[in-house]
């Protein structure tokens, strides 16, 4: 924050000032020129699942309930065909500590800082995450500092960050507000060098391997409630991480035929860094605007090599409309007694679509819900629509235009989901993993082993759309 | 003479991180357009009046100097009216199950 340090100086000492605020040397990872070992760079923290949830109970995070939406689901089966529509359940991680399952990667980000004798931690979050590590920290005695993107350049805070914002004073912790724009990163390295926090990165093994036992206590709990895993699992998908690590802990409670669905927002035609835009998205995450580019290219995020992966995981990679998922807030409230969201009922909408196609005896689990409070809510989220000028009617949720008109449905058999192509999406990542090759080098044999992995393709495809591009 | 706020307050500070000149390059030209501004919340260091330079401490116990901009600033983030677009959809839901004996 102080004056005389400049951006181009600051950001020229990015890699030392997030090694040294992390403690983790990436350079050793590396097995070729785009090539790294994922598994060792987790593994190496030594938290195993079990370790993870001790560190996790003894905050009294995870262990959140998993209940069925049985009137949910009877409302599927009223639009669906004869025979259709599957069970949906969804995991109640609103009743984490601070509200979202943003505790689980913040208990394990704050036990390795203190582990690490840092004497407070600090993230750059607009979202949950930080209320997150912001409640971890007052729990471990630790001091924290939170990094928000918040209002634009009238002054007009976001009413879902704002609250953020006051939820992470009320853990105590300093909130520095921000105006739009991807400088935010400067100003949190600039935090990082001045106080010598850890760093709580969203994309760190640690906030992986955090919201693995998420996914490993859905998949015993259905085990337990109805005998099976689930058919299908449906994420909210922004940077990546609660899809990668719940499929991550899906498989290691053995849950691996059950298939992975990432979903979002379509934010198409809103512009992230536009400080116009900023307050027209009426969603905060679970948004294409992050998903997109992280699913494309993981390694854009604020350490070198992102933990969060998903296209390794992801079986399938829907949208829904922000109309659909306001609607299905306002359906959870009313037909299930839950009041939560808005952005984390996603999965929701998206399961609600999924579940019509598919037969009465398979089960759909929405893997999080979150907490909900003045300004996080469709109410805060829509008036501020309506007075920015955006258009807010019911009608077809496919008329719906991020930014200019928000359409509500006016049946539930309007909703659906719309599936991204995911061979396109691969070919994003080819395009982008190729393009961040330093000149003159050449891939590999293994880098094009690590971006089969990285695609769930084959060699055979890597090299077929790598000749397609040269 | 301008009142001045007593040290200890609970405050806000301002301040330009980036002037709109000297903002990153790969941004949209509304944003370009605009300087990266901060906002920060601590105690008032020593007496200072509305709009002056300032210094805070941080709950976290750092220092750090900007424009007094708020004392004791609310939190003024709401839920605002019901959404009339909204409010019929549970009346419509429960019709539904209703006419398939889900419930009465």
């Amino acid at each position: 924050m102080s004056r005389e340090i400049g951006y181009a100086q600051i950001m020229g000492q990015r890699d030392e000032i997030i090694k040294a605020s992390l403690g983790i040397d990436y350079g050793q990872y590396a097995t070729g020129a785009l090539a790294f070992d994922y598994e060792r760079l987790l593994s190496d923290t030594g938290y195993t699942i079990d370790k993870v949830r001790a560190v996790q109970s003894r905050t009294a995070v995870g262990n959140t309930p998993l209940l069925e939406l049985e009137n949910i689901t009877a409302l599927v089966r009223a639009v669906a065909q004869p025979g259709k529509g599957a069970r949906i359940f969804v995991k109640d991680e609103a009743a984490n500590p601070s509200g979202s399952f943003k505790d689980r990667r913040a208990a394990l980000a704050v036990c390795e800082a203190k582990n690490r004798r840092h004497v407070g931690v600090a993230a750059a979050t607009s979202g949950n995450f930080g209320a997150a590590v912001a409640s971890q920290a007052a729990k471990a005695g630790l001091r924290c500092i939170v990094v928000q993107e918040a209002f634009d350049s009238r002054g007009i805070a976001q009413p879902e960050i704002a609250e953020k914002t006051r939820a992470c004073e009320a853990y105590g912790a300093e909130v520095i507000r921000v105006s739009v724009g991807p400088e935010l990163f400067f100003v949190f390295l600039c935090v990082l060098k001045e106080s010598g926090f850890f760093n709580a990165s969203l994309y760190t093994p640690y906030s992986i391997l955090g919201i693995e036992t998420l996914g490993y206590e859905l998949a015993q709990q259905l085990q337990q409630q109805c005998g099976q895993f689930p058919d299908l699992v449906i994420a909210t998908h922004a940077g990546g991480g609660n899809l990668t690590g719940t499929a991550r802990g899906l498989k290691k409670a053995g849950a691996v035929d059950t298939g992975v669905v990432a979903a979002s927002v379509d934010l198409t035609g809103l512009h992230m860094a536009s400080d116009h835009d900023f307050n027209r998205k009426s969603f905060t995450t679970g948004h294409t605007g992050f998903s997109m580019p992280f699913t494309t290219w993981p390694d854009r995020a604020d350490v070198p090599r992102n933990a969060a992966r998903p296209l390794r995981y992801m079986d399938r990679f829907v949208t829904v409309t922000q109309g659909e998922v306001f609607y299905i807030t306002q359906v959870l409230a009313e037909l299930e007694g839950l009041e939560r969201g808005p952005a984390g009922n996603t999965s929701l909408a998206a399961a609600f679509a999924i579940a019509r196609e598919l037969d009465e005896d398979r089960i759909v689990v929405v893997q999080e819900t979150e907490y909900t409070g003045a300004g996080k809510h469709p109410l805060a989220q829509l008036n501020l629509a309506k007075q920015l000028g955006i258009e807010l009617r019911r009608g077809d949720p496919r008329d719906n235009k991020p930014g200019q008109k928000i359409v509500i449905p006016e049946n539930p058999s309007q909703i659906a989901v719309t599936d991204i192509d995911l061979d396109h999406v691969r070919r994003s990542y080819l395009r982008n993993a190729i393009e961040s090759l330093p000149e003159g080098v050449r891939l590999t044999g293994v880098d094009v082993e690590f971006l089969a992995a990285e695609t769930r393709s084959s060699k055979d495809y890597i090299q077929e759309v790598i000749d397609e591009m040269s | 003479m301008t009142e001045l706020v007593a040290h200890g307050t609970w405050v806000e500070i301002h301040k330009i991180a980036l002037v709109a000149g000297k903002r990153t390059a790969q941004l949209p030209g509304d944003t370009r357009q605009v300087p990266l501004e901060l906002r920060v919340k601590g105690f008032l260091v020593a007496d200072a009046a509305m709009g002056d330079e300032a210094e805070i401490e941080t709950p976290t116990g750092r220092r750090l100097r900007g424009r007094l901009v708020a004392t004791n600033p609310a939190y003024s983030h709401s839920f605002g009216p019901p959404i009339p677009e909204l409010s019929s959809i549970g009346g419509e839901v429960r019709a539904i199950l209703r006419e398939q004996g889900w419930i009465r």
